[in-house]
């Protein structure tokens, strides 16, 4: 059974569809990137996973475990494991990143019948993920996302993932505003928590993070339908070839 | 609306001369005490207020609250103890850990549950009552120079039926390490009563204390609770004056301070409502000496159809002096809240340094929040600056949330605790803090749960 289904996904924001018809599936241990110029709809297929309210779904399926996603709140999608990496991620002044994790994964262990950490255990599990991420403890004190840098809020919010393990995680745009360092070390952060089971949805404009983050397929999003799929060396055509030549490409086979 | 006002003037006269009558009352059983001087403060407090009777929306101090609700009701001062059953048990919930403590009931002192044994020897700390019978030169002028002003219908209501309060003096050169706490507690009962307590607290030169007011009701009765307390802080004197309200949901509080500063003294006052059904709180602060500084914060919850009025007035009348105010307010169901921030530059009041800010959230579409601050500058040379805001939780920053496995309803809750913070974190105390960030926690819960009850029933 795969991890993730999408069959013939339309979707809308404020009643103009931007998706026409989406057909992914993602099996676990899989890394798929979705790649497409700005406005192809890239981000609205990870709103729409994650459960954003502003996008509403006018057609189509997306099963998630066998699960009927969309009729889950976005509290129960990330309780069964799924996770959004924000291209911008919130600042949520008054709330301390630590507790806000805390709140969240006992959220998630109670979900899944596990019992909820206590202070102890919980602050002994975070301090093991800041060495993952390479991140500082400081961090842990700190409002969620305030004053942070764009790499800093990027870092985070894969810090966020290691914490929650999730089954499936959709990073979006997660490269974007990040320099040669800080993309170098937050791909190092996503690499060190892959594993069999769990599996990653790279949503890109560029190539580069494909180079740190090495996907099994690429798909190509042009104007909300996925116009071709190949292996990582497709990633490497759009790149020397630009959108266009896709673009010309799908043009020619229609 | 004609007839309706004329109605609501006709029950205010009425209810002045139920107040007439407890008055006499009052006179007749006093003996001995009614030749001493503070009686005729009484008298004469009791005079101005059946002259002026009780403020109504027409003039503009009361613009935005109606107290006609307390004008309806008979009220029964309380003029003597008595203990309703009351027992430790039932403050443990409210007693702050390491603090010394004064317990009143309905306004009157409670010798069985205080306990201020172990603050310093020198620190005089008794109770109005006893301190009047014993009639004690120490306390006359302070006692004179508190009820010389009664300037609303509360005020001199509460001077009228004086009888019980905090009377607490802090001697030069000295630091209180232990928070002294003093609780109110309304018990309940088969009559609608007011609890009238009066407090009065100075603070030597080079001294320190922190006090927190506590008023609890411990069950769902109407009562009122109109409470005065006067401070008074000599030169270079740090006070940090914290009041946790958490009345009966029936009940109306009127809660009046009114601070007199001395040169380089330091005031701080933390206030959070989170009871009541009317409630007011009037802060006035005269800055009268140079090189002051003084905080106000206030944290207000309402719930239901609460309405949470905090009134504030900051005096600048000498040069030099600082004031920062933060009063923030947390509105559910059809709750209302009223704030009024006022500061006054006096003419030779140079250097004065004031900030002011007042932020709402609003939870409920029928939630409603009056704001007005009101500066008032006949100085040149100063720095004031205010801001109001109101809003409601941000749709994305609870969405983030929710990604992260937090249920709504928690989202909510942590995103609206994260707003009250900031003032919680004011609190130095610590086991105050964590005791009113309880509090307030578990008044959000509350407050959702009448919501939805509400949605229900629509």
């Amino acid at each position: 059974m795969s991890l993730l289904e999408i069959k013939k996904l339309h979707a809308a924001v404020n009643g103009k569809e931007i998706l026409h018809g989406i057909n992914l599936e993602v099996n676990e241990g899989e890394i798929h990137a979705i790649m497409g110029p700005n406005g192809s709809g890239k981000s609205t297929l990870a709103g729409v996973l994650a459960g954003r309210d502003i996008y509403s779904v006018t057609e189509g399926q997306v099963l998630y475990r066998g699960k009927d996603l969309l009729q889950m709140s976005p509290e129960e999608r990330a309780r069964e494991g799924l996770f959004l990496a924000f291209q911008y991620p919130l600042e949520i002044p008054g709330v301390n990143n630590s507790y806000f994790l805390k709140s969240a994964l006992n959220a998630v262990r109670k979900h899944n019948g596990l019992d909820e950490l206590d202070a102890m255990d919980f602050l002994h599990l975070l301090k093991q993920k800041t060495k993952i991420i390479g991140m500082d403890e400081s961090f842990l004190n700190r409002p969620v996302n305030e004053g942070f840098s764009g790499g800093e809020k990027k870092r985070n919010e894969i810090f966020h993932m290691a914490v929650l393990e999730p089954k499936l995680s959709v990073l979006d745009e997660t490269d974007s505003g990040l320099d040669i360092d800080a993309l170098k070390s937050v791909s190092e952060g996503v690499n060190r928590l892959r594993s069999k089971e769990n599996s990653t949805i790279v949503v890109t404009h560029y190539q580069r993070l494909l180079n740190y983050i090495v996907p099994d397929f690429v798909h190509v999003l042009v104007d909300g339908v996925i116009v071709k799929s190949g292996n990582k060396d497709l990633a490497l055509k759009l790149e020397e070839l630009g959108y266009d030549w896709v673009r010309e490409n799908v043009q020619q086979t229609v | 609306m004609f007839n309706k006002q004329y109605k609501n003037m006709q029950s205010a006269d009425k209810n002045i001369q139920w107040y007439k009558s407890r008055f006499e009352a009052f006179e007749q059983g006093l003996n001995g005490e009614k030749s001493k001087p503070v009686h005729a403060l009484r008298r004469n407090a009791f005079r101005i207020f059946s002259e002026n009777g009780f403020p109504t929306t027409r003039q503009e101090e009361w613009r935005f609250t109606n107290i006609s609700p307390i004008t309806k009701i008979e009220f029964q001062p309380v003029l003597n103890f008595e203990a309703n059953g009351i027992s430790k048990a039932d403050i443990k919930e409210y007693t702050v850990a390491g603090a010394a403590r004064a317990v009143f009931i309905n306004g009157m002192f409670s010798k069985e549950l205080s306990d201020t044994g172990m603050l310093p020897d020198n620190v005089i700390i008794g109770n109005i009552a006893n301190v009047l019978e014993e009639d004690t030169g120490t306390v006359q002028p302070y006692i004179d120079r508190m009820a010389s002003a009664p300037e609303n219908a509360f005020t001199a209501l509460n001077t009228a039926f004086l009888r019980d309060g905090v009377f607490m003096l802090v001697p030069k050169n000295t630091i209180i390490e232990r928070p002294v706490q003093l609780i109110f507690l309304a018990s309940d009962s088969k009559y609608a009563y007011a609890a009238q307590p009066r407090n009065i607290i100075t603070v030597e030169s080079d001294s320190r204390c922190k006090i927190i007011e506590t008023y609890i009701g411990l069950a769902g009765n109407t009562y009122l609770t109109n409470t005065v307390t006067e401070i008074l802080l000599h030169e270079n004197s740090h006070l940090e004056h914290n009041k946790l309200q958490v009345e009966s949901l029936n009940a109306f509080h009127i809660g009046t301070a009114r601070i007199i500063m001395h040169a380089r003294s330091n005031y701080t006052s933390n206030v959070f409502s989170l009871g009541g059904s009317l409630v007011r709180n009037n802060i006035d602060v005269v800055m009268d000496a140079e090189s002051s500084e003084c905080t106000l914060n206030g944290l207000t919850l309402g719930t239901g159809t609460q309405v949470i009025d905090n009134h504030t007035a900051v005096d600048h009348a000498k040069p030099n002096c600082s004031s920062r105010e933060l009063y923030k307010s947390i509105l559910g169901s059809e709750s209302r809240g009223v704030f009024n921030g006022k500061i006054i530059v006096r003419k030779n009041a140079q250097k004065t340094d004031a900030q002011q800010a007042n932020r709402t959230l609003l939870l409920s579409d029928n939630a409603v929040m009056n704001t007005k601050p009101q500066l008032e500058i006949f100085a040149d040379d100063v720095k004031c600056t205010h801001g109001a805001a109101i809003g409601q939780l941000d749709d994305e920053q609870i969405f983030y949330l929710r990604s992260r496995g937090i249920g709504l309803d928690a989202a909510r809750d942590i995103l609206t605790l994260a707003f009250a913070g900031d003032v919680i974190n004011k609190i130095t105390i610590e086991p105050l803090r964590f005791q009113v960030e309880k509090i307030v926690f578990n008044s959000l819960d509350n407050s959702k749960a009448r919501q939805k009850r509400k949605t229900v029933s629509v």
